[in-house]
């Protein structure tokens, strides 16, 4: 469905994207995960045909995003990562403004919004600059669906949602996809990676890794442990001095833990013991999809 | 389209501050500039330093006073005085009248008057002065009417279309140029910079919209608003200023619609270079309302201004739009008299025009 092969940007020096390449099929949800200033955004902007490319071609349903912006324009709905609805309109105005702009009226696409705005049903008068945070997204993504769009683009809608609000969003996202409904999602929360099909790894514009989310964690190299005890802002410090450990990062309440060479929880609890810690627990992890952020990114540096 | 319009209305009606500027500062200004913008000369406080005190000096005072443009502050005794009756600020011009000033009068051998007007405002320096030399030759004729000079050319003057001086037929098509050039411009401009800024118009280009709906559906309401203003300022300077509108009132608003798109398009042309509001509202101050205001005409004549000034001025819309408000309102005038100033204004709509959509950007950045 969207095609990227060797996009660059640079904005002055900068380099905002890197060679990046990736594909998407039909009716997938593909995520695109990195932190703040990874790239996302400039690669959203050029796949929704408002940014050039310096390097490289992309595609979107077929349709080139220099040559073909357009047709692309007419395929695509697109919820930018601030939020940008006209505050002193009203949910329904505001609503009903977007699917006249797209030749479509709020009934002909009424079921792809239904639940999502069913929720917004009693606030419908209340002008969009005063609802919540998790509200205004609800209503940024119906005006973005309202048109039937082929392939969705969300630039860090959960951003500022808060945690209930960001579940119930992924459900609707599940629920889009079902109804044949491209996705390209981006999101700083590593936690919301394994909503997705499929991920990329996204950091100083560059593409670390693509995969399902699995695929992600199972390829995580090391042996990974959860550490935990009393005194945790200490613990940080006496693990990362540590000479055996690869790598030593806070996770919660928890800190999770490399090592260099074979594991040896014996001779690290001893350690631990004589810095002044109780209650040491070290455990066996699962790999998360931060933990192999974490480890890339490394790799990287 | 209609749908754009309707939301550009919302943004209007919704907006405090777009209602004021809107429909406050029209009026407000239009009051302002005609009871403040004044030539004429009502009640300027002067002083006498009579040195004769004989009749004759005392019925020129009288005929001073009792002009209605003076009103006597002060009598002097001294010639210090005058001095420090300038200083108080209570005057703005003495009269002197020379010793004997009956006895030369009558001889015909030099009587003497002497004007001393405060031109630290020189315009109102020149008016005082000029209204004291009128009504001293009055008063001359009216007391010799057999007095022959050496050599005499009579002048007459007639003061055609405005004989009373009335500054108001001078400032009412200048105030219509400004707040339509105000209005149109400066709030289209706000306005397309406020969609930048709000970041809707990101998603307005990354729909199916193309450039000239969204800038018409920008520009129509202004369009619309601008003529009510426009309607309105007119019907006030007449009701308020007893403006005459001597030609077509037909032909004057199909003229303010012709201004009024022009102004629209320069909005549109400084928000393409805005990325926000404030940027807008400074550019529209400066490169749009500065010049129009000092370089049309509107206040300074363009006759007197510096040939490189009088250039700029040629390229200012609102100069030829003053002239055709004038022509139309004051004289009378058919389309037969203001067709060129017309074309002037409709080339440079289309100019503009076909700049601002060029370089309307389809995409950030």
């Amino acid at each position: 469905m969207i095609e990227v092969e060797g996009i660059s940007k640079t904005y002055g020096k900068v380099l905002a994207l890197d060679d990046i390449h990736f594909n998407t099929k039909k009716g997938e949800l593909f995520g695109l995960i990195g932190p703040d200033g990874a790239g996302k955004t400039s690669l959203f902007r050029i796949l929704t045909s408002l940014l050039l490319p310096d390097k490289g071609r992309a595609s979107v349903a077929g349709f080139d995003v220099v040559k073909d912006y357009k047709k692309i324009r007419s395929i695509i709905g697109y919820m930018p990562g601030r939020f940008s609805l006209y505050p002193d309109l009203s949910v329904e105005e505001n609503l009903q403004f977007f699917a006249k702009v797209f030749k479509t009226s709020i009934e002909e696409n009424y079921h792809l919004i239904k639940d999502i705005y069913q929720m917004l049903e009693p606030f419908k008068k209340r002008p969009a600059g005063k609802l919540s945070g998790g509200m205004k997204q609800k209503l940024a993504l119906s005006c973005a669906l309202i048109h039937k769009p082929e392939v969705l683009f969300l630039d860090e809608p959960t951003t500022g949602v808060d945690a209930v609000s960001r579940k119930e969003f992924w459900e609707m996202l599940a629920k889009l996809k079902e109804q044949g409904i491209s996705i390209l999602v981006s999101t700083p929360y590593m936690d919301e990676a394994a909503m997705c099909e499929r991920i990329a790894l996204i950091q100083n514009g560059r593409i670390m890794d693509i995969n399902t989310p699995f695929g992600i964690t199972q390829a995580f190299p090391d042996e990974l442990f959860s550490v935990s005890s009393d005194n945790i802002i200490h613990l940080v410090k006496d693990l990362r001095e540590y000479q055996e450990l690869k790598t030593a990062y806070t996770f919660g309440s928890n800190i999770h833990i490399t090592f260099k060479n074979l594991p040896d929880i014996t001779t690290l609890q001893t350690y631990l013991e004589k810095s002044g810690h109780s209650n040491i627990k070290i455990i066996p992890e699962n790999a998360g999809i931060e933990d192999c952020f974490m480890n890339l990114m490394q790799n990287q540096a | 389209m209609e749908a754009f319009i309707k939301k550009e209305f919302f943004h209007i009606f919704r907006d405090v501050r777009s209602m004021m500027i809107l429909f406050g500062m029209p009026i407000v200004q239009l009051l302002v500039f005609g009871f403040a913008i004044s030539t004429e000369l009502n009640n300027a406080g002067i002083a006498i330093y009579d040195q004769s005190r004989d009749p004759m000096s005392k019925q020129l005072v009288q005929k001073i006073v009792s002009s209605g443009y003076f009103e006597l502050q002060q009598v002097f005794s001294t010639n210090a005085e005058i001095e420090a009756g300038f200083k108080s600020g209570k005057i703005k011009a003495a009269i002197v009248i020379g010793k004997d000033f009956e006895k030369h009068f009558i001889q015909q051998d030099g009587a003497q008057i002497q004007i001393i007007a405060d031109a630290s405002d020189p315009n109102t320096a020149s008016i005082i002065s000029n209204y004291l030399q009128g009504i001293t030759r009055a008063f001359q004729a009216e007391k010799l009417p057999n007095l022959k000079l050496p050599v005499e050319i009579k002048t007459e003057s007639r003061l055609l279309y405005n004989p009373e001086m009335r500054s108001v037929f001078m400032f009412v098509p200048g105030t219509i140029a400004i707040i339509l050039m105000l209005v149109s411009a400066m709030m289209t401009s706000i306005s397309i910079a406020r969609e930048k800024e709000t970041g809707t118009m990101e998603i307005l280009l990354a729909s199916p919209l193309k450039p000239w709906q969204i800038i018409l559906g920008k520009v129509t309401p202004y369009v619309i608003l601008s003529f009510i203003n426009a309607m309105t300022i007119v019907v006030v300077a007449w009701l308020v200023f007893e403006m005459p509108i001597k030609g077509s009132f037909l032909l004057l608003m199909g003229e303010a619609i012709l201004f009024i798109v022009m102004s629209l398009t320069l909005g549109i042309l400084i928000s393409t270079v805005s990325p926000t509001q404030q940027v807008a509202m400074l550019l529209s101050m400066f490169a749009l309302m500065l010049p129009t205001i000092l370089l049309s005409g509107f206040i300074f004549p363009i006759e007197n201004m510096p040939v490189v000034l009088q250039g700029i001025s040629n390229i200012m819309p609102s100069r030829w739009f003053i002239i055709i408000m004038k022509s139309i309102m004051v004289k009378g005038s058919g389309f037969m008299y203001v067709w060129k100033e017309t074309l002037i204004i409709l080339g440079m709509t289309v100019f503009f025009g076909i700049l601002s959509i060029k370089k309307f950007k389809i995409r950030l950045s």
